[in-house]
């Protein structure tokens, strides 16, 4: 079953087209990774699922529900997590309490809670507490729990910021550039996490630039250049499509 | 420690009135606190939810010419009259917020200004309701709650210290909160709040509900200690001086609103001569502090705690932390 999908879905900013006429289905437990040269519609194509933008045309299902023109809280609520390409955090404060407003939309304590400590206030406050140590252990960074988030080394905000996703507990999860910026050793081990969370049960979307990792752990591939769809299918497939070469080896030719 | 400093403030705050020989004094002190509670107010909606809120001074003008009205005019006893003002305020407060919160960047700043100024003109030109100019006298004091009498300058004193308890308690129970961290998250990340699910709109907007009746109390209170009233309380100006007081004491802090109002205030005391002239003072001290302390005096104090070795701490925390849970 597909658990989103993308139904010939364009966005225009004015006269530009960023993604013309894109399909393709994420199936529920896959790892879908979406590669193309840069400005090929990639992120575009993540801010139109997770809401940011709404799309200009076409239809975006989620578990069988049309999501098209939801905002983005309401995409979210849905159970669709998203990390941002530049790192994106609170950076102002804990890794702890990252993790907590991560699982925020899952408590209700309103402000006359907070005012009262209101029984329900003191259940959620320990709810979300346990949660977010979960989601700080499964991303390895727990033992940062009490720095400010602004303060630890790139690579753990970067496993930060897939814990605020987890704590949110997503069905499907998308990831911009999850290792842009992180040295080969770690890009390995953020690779095994990601597969740990494939393997965990979500559903995983990926825009990322590093071959390597993608070949290695895609399930299948899509393929965008100038904002269509050019190729999909497995990694082998994919690496030998004569499109998708001219594609990537043009832009090399004249880069 | 911090919680020590406290318990002096307050122990100092309740002597003052056997501690000073003239009642001028507890005048400006009492002045100050009310100050204070209005910039409590400032702090949830920019310290902690990151909204630049212009039309402050003018929600503290509906606060004190409700009370001051409903007082005079319709012969109502201060503490309904002070409910009312207060919802009047935070009702202001919804339907501006409703419209203006749908904006984002700096439109929520120009319309909360917009507003202000409206709310100012109409309170200096509406004669007949709000006696222009001249404004309201003769407000009377609260009646007494049993033998709780209001009457003397002591007695109206701890009246404003209770209020202003009230409010650091109420600022400080929200800032640790659930709703508080999502508050504080959404003035960090915006972006990355409403992917997290949460619904940012609604967020703000309670955020500015609650400062809007930390204005109106503000008001209020202004209006019964100080027993009369002009459109001057209720004007730009007031909410840039009570901004000034709340980035100097320290953006988002708990001690930031009154220790910022308590220095700032003693400063034009005793600046008194050339008050005109103390923006010339207060301007480049500003620039200064923003630059070397972003969080204000707290932040600065905290940095300075932080940087003292303490073995007792569990964690390697930095003054980021410190200033983030103080």
């Amino acid at each position: 079953m597909m658990l989103l999908e993308v139904c010939d879905v364009s966005k225009h900013f004015g006269g530009l087209v960023a993604v013309d006429s894109v399909s393709f289905g994420v199936p529920a437990g896959h790892i879908k990774a979406i590669i193309g040269p840069n400005g090929a519609g990639k992120s575009t194509c993540f801010n139109l699922i997770s809401g940011y933008y709404p799309a200009s045309s076409g239809k975006l299902t989620f578990a069988g529900q049309d999501i098209t023109h939801l905002p983005m809280h309401a995409i979210a609520r849905l159970g669709i997590a998203r990390t941002f390409q530049t790192t994106c955090l609170f950076s102002r404060q804990t890794v702890l309490d990252n993790a907590i407003v991560g699982y925020r939309m899952h408590t209700r304590s309103n402000l006359f809670d907070a005012l009262t400590r209101s029984p329900r206030e003191r259940r959620e406050e320990r709810e979300s507490r346990e949660r977010a140590f979960e989601a700080l252990r499964f991303a390895g960074i727990e033992r940062l729990a009490d720095r400010v988030a602004g303060s630890i080394p790139q690579e753990a905000q970067k496993r930060l910021a897939i814990a605020i996703a987890i704590a949110s507990q997503p069905k499907l999860i998308l990831l911009d550039e999850p290792v842009a910026g992180v040295t080969a050793e770690e890009t390995a081990a953020h690779a095994e996490l990601i597969r740990t969370m494939a393997r965990t049960g979500y559903t995983i979307c990926l825009v990322e630039h590093k071959m390597n990792m993608v070949m290695g752990l895609a399930d299948s591939i899509v393929v965008l250049h100038h904002g269509k769809k050019i190729a999909e299918g497995t990694p082998a497939e994919v690496s030998a499509d004569p499109a998708v070469l001219e594609a990537y080896l043009g832009v090399l030719a004249h880069a | 420690m911090r919680r020590a400093l406290w318990i002096v403030a307050a122990l100092i705050a309740l002597a003052l009135p056997f501690l000073v020989s003239k009642s001028f004094y507890l005048q400006i002190a009492a002045s100050a606190y009310i100050t204070a509670i209005a910039v409590y107010g400032l702090n949830v909606i920019l310290g902690y939810t990151g909204l630049l809120s212009l039309g402050h001074a003018a929600f503290f003008g509906i606060g004190a010419y409700g009370v001051a009205l409903l007082e005079t005019r319709a012969s109502w006893p201060f503490w309904p009259a002070l409910v009312a003002a207060c919802a009047a305020s935070v009702l202001l407060g919804f339907l501006v917020g409703i419209v203006s919160l749908r904006t984002r960047g700096h439109y929520f700043a120009i319309f909360t200004a917009a507003v202000g100024v409206m709310i100012s003109i109409v309170l200096t030109n509406w004669q007949d309701l709000t006696g222009g100019n001249i404004g309201i006298v003769n407000i009377p004091p609260p009646p007494a709650i049993g033998p709780l009498s209001f009457e003397g300058d002591t007695a109206k004193y701890y009246l404003v210290v209770a209020a202003l308890a009230f409010a650091i308690a109420l600022t400080a129970l929200v800032r640790r909160s659930l709703f508080g961290r999502t508050l504080i998250a959404i003035a960090g990340n915006e972006d990355l709040a409403r992917a997290t699910g949460i619904d940012v709109a609604r967020a703000k907007l309670t955020a500015f509900m609650l400062s809007t009746f930390l204005a109106g109390l503000a008001g209020g209170m202004f209006a019964t200690y100080i027993g009369n009233l002009d459109p001057g309380s209720s004007g730009l100006d007031i909410t840039f001086e009570q901004l000034l007081y709340l980035v100097i004491g320290g953006l988002g802090t708990i001690a930031g609103p009154l220790i910022g109002t308590l220095v700032l205030v003693g400063a034009s005391q005793l600046l008194q001569g050339v008050e005109q002239y103390r923006f010339l003072i207060f301007g480049p001290l500003l620039v200064v502090l923003v630059i070397f302390f972003p969080h204000g005096i707290t932040g600065a104090f905290n940095r300075l705690m932080a940087a003292r070795p303490r073995s007792h701490r569990r964690t390697t925390a930095t003054p980021e932390t410190e200033a983030a849970v103080s």
